[in-house]
């Protein structure tokens, strides 16, 4: 791509001056407002209201879900992606076609589904609970409902990749005696790392962002089921703007760590690509 | 798969080609050395698909089934005969479009300046529009909250001209913007890229002046694209929840989205109801993944922010 010295092209004013008005209202002014909040306070408050007790068990729970959620997911999806892109089979192409699903379905149809359908009347939740087993307000649903929104980030983010294996090196590794298991360890494994990890850092953001499909299946009760996300909300709604300010900052932070983590990723991946 | 032909290289090489040799008469072990036994693959199989049903197939098998099992006059009953989810529906039909249409305008601004031109300041452009994948809606909505409060000069000007903001469509289309601010910029982008300047150039060169160039040249080339971020954009935009539910104050009949109004009926037990308007939503999905298909299978167009592992959140 070559490089244009400004005005080559038209526009090169007026669309600079559009983006960062935009961007300044839309995304810095917010943020902005909620730095000023934070920062607005004695400092001490601050993080006396961020490692609040109740507010580190908020952020554990959101990191051990949304982490075993993820871990799982990253299985899954390259189990589907896998068998998407390499075996033929009745129902693939509809399999393909609904994998994207999670994008478009609003999450809290996602909860509600998930909520009635794992209660005592929903075909699963009846047919468990004649088992004895009873997930309602369980960590385990909620874990089970981050795995719907989340592993298409896995599927999508592997299968481009898989798809353009060079099977080359499958054959090479076959003629030296490598059997099936090892090829796939040491000769795909490798070249799908970066695109899987980067899959397991959406889905993981993802669900540490989560709340519409966790306020419906969660207990959310403070310190035992309450993720960071809720714990957010409930705090506005106590009128503990303050409370609410320094969790989200913290929140901030990590997803800001995990942004960093895929773009660094990312760049890697297109350079030895 | 056309990738794994060997033969391509059979007439160049001289070493005699593996895989049609070993078709030939290898040992069957050699035969399929790139691929596993059919118990595997079929193993395989059945758990992706043990997972996809599980996952994705029964709940939402479950929630059509419960939605029509009572009839499709009751469907459509719990639908239209309710006033607040009737207006929960055309909230959601005003805001959504606003977001996207908002964000169009931006999304071609700011492919165009980032695609055409290099200048200092543009990677932190670029980060900037992606920060909204990396923020928690609910975080989004918090930060809405302080900016439209009593301590902020926002917040005063808009108290002081009477403009109406939280608790009020204003900041709910502003929540769905800040969310789905990325999608089609992020879509534009590697389209833009891929068609590079030149005929652009040759326009301006010709004489034809910005307007000219970007509605005969630009647009239509950008078009199938643009079509399938606005579609992606639209879907999010319709199912935003978190944002919406902290700045819209959720007042039944008059600040309720579509999603708000599915948590309202569950927390009131309205089941047939809810399960209507749920399915509502999961048909408009379907539909948006239906016209996906057609874009990528038809027209086809590549998806980009796929391959780059940005897929709208």
């Amino acid at each position: 791509m070559n490089r244009l010295a400004p005005k080559v092209l038209p526009g090169f004013g007026i669309t600079l001056g559009f983006t960062l008005t935009y961007l300044g209202f839309l995304v810095l002014l917010p943020l902005g407002a909620l730095l000023f909040q934070a920062l607005s306070n004695n400092p001490f408050d601050f993080f006396r209201s961020a490692f609040h007790p109740r507010a580190l068990s908020a952020y554990w729970n959101s990191f051990s879900m949304a982490f075993s959620a993820a871990v799982l997911n990253t299985f899954i999806g390259l189990l589907i992606a896998w068998v998407l892109v390499r075996y033929r089979f009745f129902g693939r192409r509809f399999m393909d076609a609904v994998i994207d699903l999670p994008f478009a379905l609003p999450t809290s149809v996602a909860g509600f589904v998930y909520s009635t359908l794992y209660s005592e009347r929903g075909w699963l939740g009846e047919f468990l609970g004649q088992n004895g087993i009873h997930l309602t307000h369980t960590w385990f649903l909620t874990v089970l409902v981050l795995l719907f929104t989340g592993f298409p980030f896995v599927v999508r983010t592997v299968q481009p990749v898989l798809e353009e294996l060079d099977g080359d090196l499958e054959e090479a590794a076959a003629i030296l005696g490598a059997n099936r298991f090892q090829t796939f360890i040491h000769v795909i494994m490798p070249s799908i790392l970066p695109a899987l990890i980067t899959g397991f850092s959406l889905a993981f953001a993802r669900g540490l962002g989560e709340y519409g499909s966790i306020v419906f299946v969660s207990s959310n009760l403070p310190y035992r089921s309450e993720t960071g996300p809720v714990l957010i909300v409930s705090r506005l709604e106590e009128n503990a703007i303050n409370d609410a300010s320094a969790a989200a900052i913290v929140m901030l932070m990590a997803s800001f760590g995990m942004l960093l983590l895929i773009n660094t990723l990312q760049k890697r991946r297109q350079s030895n690509g | 798969m056309d990738s794994f032909n060997g033969d391509k290289v059979a007439g160049l090489s001289p070493v005699p080609n593996v895989a049609a040799e070993a078709a030939s008469f290898a040992p069957p072990s050699l035969r399929d050395c790139r691929t596993e036994s059919p118990f595997i693959q079929y193993t395989l199989i059945i758990l992706a698909w043990f997972f996809f049903l599980g996952i994705l197939g029964i709940p939402i098998l479950y929630l059509f089934t419960q939605a029509f099992s009572v009839g499709i006059s009751l469907f459509f009953q719990s639908i239209f005969a309710d006033k607040d989810t009737l207006n929960s529906i055309f909230l959601t039909l005003t805001i959504a479009p606003l977001a996207v249409l908002l964000n169009t305008v931006f999304g071609l601004n700011a492919a165009w300046l980032l695609t055409r031109y290099r200048f200092p300041g543009r990677t932190l452009i670029l980060t900037l529009i992606d920060l909204p994948f990396a923020v928690s809606p609910v975080v989004t909505g918090l930060c809405l909250v302080i900016l439209a409060g009593s301590r902020t000069w926002v917040g005063y000007w808009l108290d002081r001209l009477g403009i109406p903001f939280l608790n009020n469509t204003p900041s709910m289309v502003m929540g769905t913007m800040f969310v789905t601010l990325p999608i089609i910029v992020r879509e534009l982008i590697p389209v833009l890229e891929e068609i590079g300047p030149e005929q652009e150039l040759a326009a301006t060169s010709l004489g034809a002046n910005g307007t000219q160039m970007f509605l005969r040249i630009t647009l239509p080339n950008i078009a199938i694209g643009l079509l399938y971020g606005v579609l992606l954009c639209n879907a999010r935009a319709i199912g935003e929840f978190a944002s919406v539910a902290v700045v819209s104050g959720r007042i039944a009949g008059a600040t309720e989205t579509m999603p708000l109004r599915v948590e309202r009926l569950f927390q009131e037990y309205k089941s047939p109801a809810d399960f209507a308007l749920a399915s509502l939503l999961a048909l408009m999905a379907f539909g948006t993944l239906l016209a996906k298909g057609l874009i990528e299978n038809r027209l086809n167009y590549r998806h980009h922010s796929v391959k780059k592992g940005k897929m709208g959140q």
